[in-house]
């Protein structure tokens, strides 16, 4: 067990590394430079100025050296720029002192700063990540339950009726994606146009002060999507439990169809859906993403668009390399889950 | 309760017909089906698969799914038509009072749910008893059906146990509430034949322990002989025979039943002096019913006008044996059998392929998710050593885990040796793996599958598939050639030539063998090893096949490696045989060798297991203890020890300790075993034939 976790941990590190690589590659891209260059100095500067600009402050470097420098295996630049400052990478682009350490990137605990919230990255990410785990924390209370309940149902009695309507329903559901869905709900409940407006458009308050009124849509929005293909998972994995051999055993040991249901089937069912479930943090992270800019609610997704469209380097690669680590962090808890679920793994 | 009283049949089966509804049409099943079973009686249902035998089980049942339905007739438990019973009715009765034991334990059994817990449900629901109660139930009844420790059974999860032991698990869950009708489909069709035995043999003691009557489901006549006082034989969808065990095993009175008799190797057939007769033609597909009498196409004893005019009933025969035939009083079923076409029995040539202390050693990690370093060592072939000759036929028989596969794996080059070596034409082929040996040498030596469902791509045409290895023989010089050849190799196995241009989702399980065949031979295979090549097909399919191969063994001069479980059919048609246990070769010889004392232990043991057919016949029983060690742990000393009944004799601490030498009893008779000559010597046939039976 350790070693395979050790293991995970291992393939997550790396995983990680070449993503950030890839989204680091792509924010250093020189007309990105050169557009920073001009939001940070002056922006009717002469090619020859953006050339001296990025080079006293370290961005002319070669890719490998920066990308090092960034995670923290170099040490930090200090050059003597042309225009007689000296800038050191871990004194923020200051002169550097006697304190002034070496290495300074993310191994160190250093992210850098967000040019556009002027703040520590890891402030930032820390903060807005725990309002979207809020988020998500609620999508899941409602999402999960809800689809394994529907799942279960329909998938118990194959072709009925109930089966029928109900994976119409989430087929219908899942194929809303939330940009579509979440419309027609801030237009359905939260405007007077059809009379019910009863929940607000905007989940800005629920940032700090979530209830019901303010919290219910965005949570809604995204759970709609992911409740109908986990329902669907959960609902073929159901009818194929149900027309395995051991629960005909249990039917001719005069098992009643609900207990039928309860204690034969649905374990079984649920070790398919289980990967699934876990599967659905990343699409969830990419409908956060969405749904906070929807409904303003200032969180990691937001944060992410935030950066991405003002070009904050050090930001966006932060919001990266928490993203890899969560989405990695979940399959490992579900590689982990399905052992104890399924007990022919567990003991072999 | 107010049944305990009733002495009338526990199962009255009245005409009963169930169909299968699908969109197209209806499809009958079961027609006019009607079987009486009285108390403490076990009463057999034999026939082909897809002769609705099963479907009758589930009718009893009243579990037929969504589109099965009872059309017609009655079925009375105990005097109550279970056709009329509401759901809770039926549920009060399943489990309680009919229980079922299934073919696949293994899928019967709930992957998820410890298996105490599985067993304590039962008395739970119908008794309503405490938990407790119902462990200890459980715990008594588990050990009533002979499992070690029972304890820990109740707590492990089926995937821990062995096959065997998962199906008497499933018996124990349908004694738990001490049923009085036990319906047994297939039981131990998966099993293998000394836990079969073992398997029947408690099933039989069981139901004389608990006064229970049974409805014993199976393809396999010998296995019905030895646990059903009546029988009845189903053929498409009908009863076509039903009587008493010995009424229709010696003076059958239908022409089905006889063909089947004489298709199935028992002792006594030769494949020279006496082959076995298969039965022409197929299996008619439920829709595709003739009119008049269902075998009528395939018998011997038909007359045009006369059996294919309508409905034919059941006719009395003599008392208590009924016959759907309406020629029985007219069939001379005395005449002896016309023998078919005899053969010389070939001379074997020169060897051709000799193993030498060949050893196949597999690592393996404990569990394959978490890694850990204790790796284990399976030793699966195991100083093998033997010589095969052209135009020989050599079985190798031994039960699931002993080896022959893998000894097969490494002979093709799937798998390459850890030491020893095979010698083809005296070349070291045994670390050439496949890819790299020449066209030539894979040519040669070629394998028919045990599964003719699986082994054919079913998006190509049959034809295609064997033109596709001439391809990679590389026979013939351009696509016409290869054409005319493949279209010779479906001469050459029978099938007509138009089946080239089929897919193999349209040919039955005889005729997908067939095709299999026609592959192997494709290269002109000098050796090929057939893997259970009739296991998979049913009784009456299985002479034609087994006939057809060896007719091809006589004229390509092939040598032929046939790997079987099944001792009857290793008799008919080997003339060398290898017995395997645990990856050891414990015993080779001549058929007559091995099929006469002196014995290996095992082997005995093996000759007593398999179920035969004959009334005639007697028997010596013996019962094996326990499974099949695992290879992963085999025990010390001798690999048979764990189970043997000799170990006694030879001295056990010898047993234990010391693998046996292989020692030389007869010209080419070799055994592994630690007995004395005269203990060998003293050895009984295990069984007899009586001398007048010819």
């Amino acid at each position: 067990m350790g070693l395979f976790i050790l293991r995970r941990l291992g393939v997550m590190i790396l995983t990680a590394l070449c993503l950030t690589f890839i989204v680091f590659w792509l924010t250093n891209l020189y007309p990105n430079l050169e557009k920073l260059a001009k939001t940070q100095g002056n922006f009717r500067m002469s090619d020859e100025q953006v050339e001296t600009f990025l080079g006293n402050r370290g961005y002319t470097q070669s890719l490998p050296v920066k990308y090092g420098q960034w995670v923290g295996i170099l040490p930090g630049y200090v050059i003597d720029g042309t225009d007689g400052e000296t800038r050191a990478k871990c004194e923020a682009g200051r002169t550097p002192t006697e304190d002034t350490p070496t290495f300074c990137g993310i191994l160190q605990g250093e992210w850098g700063q967000s040019t556009v919230f002027r703040d520590e990255v890891s402030t930032i990410v820390g903060t807005r990540l725990g309002l979207t785990g809020k988020l998500m924390f609620w999508v899941m209370m409602v999402m999960v339950p809800g689809a394994l309940i529907i799942g279960v149902l329909a998938g118990m009695r194959e072709g009925s009726r109930t089966d029928r309507s109900l994976s119409t329903v989430s087929i219908v559901s899942t194929a809303t994606p939330e940009y579509v869905s979440g419309v027609i709900l801030i237009a359905v409940f939260a405007t007077p146009l059809f009379g019910m407006q009863i929940f607000k458009g905007t989940a800005t308050s629920a940032m700090d002060d979530a209830n019901f009124n303010n919290f219910f849509l965005p949570v809604i929005t995204i759970a709609l999507y992911g409740m109908g293909y986990i329902a669907r998972m959960t609902r073929a994995s159901m009818t194929e439990v149900m027309t395995a051999q051991y629960i005909r055993t249990a039917r001719l040991k005069g098992v009643s169809f609900p207990n039928i249901v309860l204690k034969h089937a649905l374990r079984n069912a649920l070790i398919a859906p289980f990967t699934v479930i876990m599967l659905q943090f990343p699409w969830l992270l990419n409908g956060v993403v969405i749904v906070e800019t929807l409904f303003n609610y200032k969180g990691f997704g937001w944060t992410l668009v935030q950066a991405a469209s003002n070009n904050d380097i050090d930001l966006l690669l932060g919001v990266s390399v928490v993203s890899v680590f969560v989405v990695l962090v979940t399959q490992l808890i579900s590689d982990i889950g399905y052992v104890f679920l399924n007990p022919r793994i567990r003991i072999s | 309760m107010e049944n305990d009283t009733y002495d009338g049949p526990i199962l009255e089966i009245d005409k009963l017909s169930i169909s299968f509804f699908t969109r197209l049409r209806e499809i009958p099943a079961v027609m006019d089906f009607s079987a009486k079973i009285m108390p403490g009686e076990a009463l057999g249902i034999v026939g082909e698969s897809g002769c609705g035998k099963s479907t009758v089980a589930l009718g009893v049942m009243q579990d037929l799914g969504v589109n099965g339905r009872i059309v017609g007739g009655s079925i009375k438990f105990k005097g109550q038509d279970l056709n009329k019973m509401t759901q809770e009715e039926l549920r009060d009765i399943r489990g309680s009072k009919i229980a079922m034991i299934y073919q696949e334990p293994m899928a019967s059994l709930n992957p998820a749910m410890r298996i105490g817990k599985q067993l304590m449900e039962v008395p739970m629901i119908h008794e309503g008893v405490s938990e407790k109660e119902a462990y200890d139930r459980a715990l008594e009844v588990v050990t009533d059906v002979k499992l070690p420790d029972p304890k820990r059974m109740l707590d492990s999860f089926p995937h821990q146990l062995s096959g065997g032991q998962q199906q008497r698990i499933v018996i124990a869950m349908a004694l738990m509430s001490k049923p009085s009708l036990l319906i047994l489909d297939e039981p131990t069709t998966a099993l293998d034949v000394t836990v079969e035995a073992a398997v029947v043999e408690l099933v039989k003691d069981l139901g004389k322990k608990y006064g229970t009557s049974m409805l014993f489901i199976s393809h396999n006549l010998g296995l019905v002989l030895e646990t059903c006082d009546r029988i009845c034989v189903m053929y498409s969808g009908e009863a076509v025979e039903r009587g008493s065990i010995e009424d229709v095993f010696d003076k059958m009175q239908h022409p089905y039943t006889q063909a089947l008799f004489r298709s199935i190797p028992l002792p006594g057939a030769d494949k020279n002096a006496r082959p076995l007769i298969a039965i022409p033609g197929n299996f008619p597909l439920p829709h595709e019913r003739p009119p008049g009498c269902n075998f009528g196409p395939r018998c011997d004893y038909f007359e045009e006008g006369r059996c294919d005019q309508g409905y034919i009933p059941m006719a009395h025969a003599d008392e208590d044996h009924e016959t759907r035939c309406l020629k029985f009083q007219e069939i001379d079923w005395n005449a002896p059998i016309s023998v078919g076409a005899q053969t010389e029995k070939p001379e074997p040539g020169r060897v051709v392929l000799k193993m030498d202390n060949l050893k196949k050693y597999y690592e393996v990690a404990a569990s394959a998710l978490f890694g850990g370093k204790n790796k284990k060592v399976v030793k699966a072939n195991e100083t093998l050593s033997f010589e095969a000759r052209e135009s020989e036929t050599l079985a190798i028989v031994g039960e699931s885990g002993c080896g022959k596969s893998t000894f097969a794996k490494v002979l093709m080059g799937l798998e390459t040796a850890t030491d020893g070596q095979i010698l083809l034409d005296n070349k070291n082929i045994e670390s050439t793996p496949i890819e790299a040996r020449d066209t030539q040498t894979i040519a040669d030596v070629q394998m028919v599958f045990q599964n003719p469902f699986d082994t054919l791509n079913p998006s190509m045409t049959v034809g295609r598939q064997i033109i596709r290895a001439l391809e990679i023989f590389q026979i013939g010089n351009n696509d016409d050639d290869r054409r005319n050849r493949m279209l010779e190799l479906l001469d050459l196995v029978k099938l007509p030539r138009a089946f080239a241009d089929r897919m193999p989702r349209q040919l039955s399980g005889g005729q997908k063998q067939r095709v299999g065949i026609a592959r192997a031979f494709a290269g002109d295979a000098r050796i090929v090893v057939a893997d259970e090549p009739v296991s998979a097909l049913d009784v009456s399919v299985q002479a034609a096949v087994t006939d057809l191969l060896m007719e091809i063994q006589r004229e390509h001069k092939t040598t032929l490696l046939f790997i079987s479980h099944d001792l009857s059919i290793v008799r008919y048609l080997a003339d060398r045989v290898m017995v395997m246990y645990l990856g050891h070769v414990v015993e080779l010889g001549t058929t007559e060798q091995v099929f006469a004392p002196p014995y290996h232990p095992y082997t005995e043991a093996l000759l007593s297991a398999v179920p035969i057919a004959d009334t005639s016949i007697k028997k010596k029983h013996i019962v094996l203890d326990g499974d099949i060690p695992s290879a992963m742990n085999p025990p010390s000393g001798c690999p048979f020890q764990t189970r043997c009944r000799w170990k006694d004799k030879a001295g056990a601490s010898l047993c234990e300790s010391q693998v046996p030498p292989v020692r030389v009893l007869a010209d080419g008779h070799q055994v592994k075993c630690h007995l004395s000559d005269a203990d060998l010597a003293a050895m009984e046939p295990v069984i007899e034939t009586p001398i007048a039976a010819e």
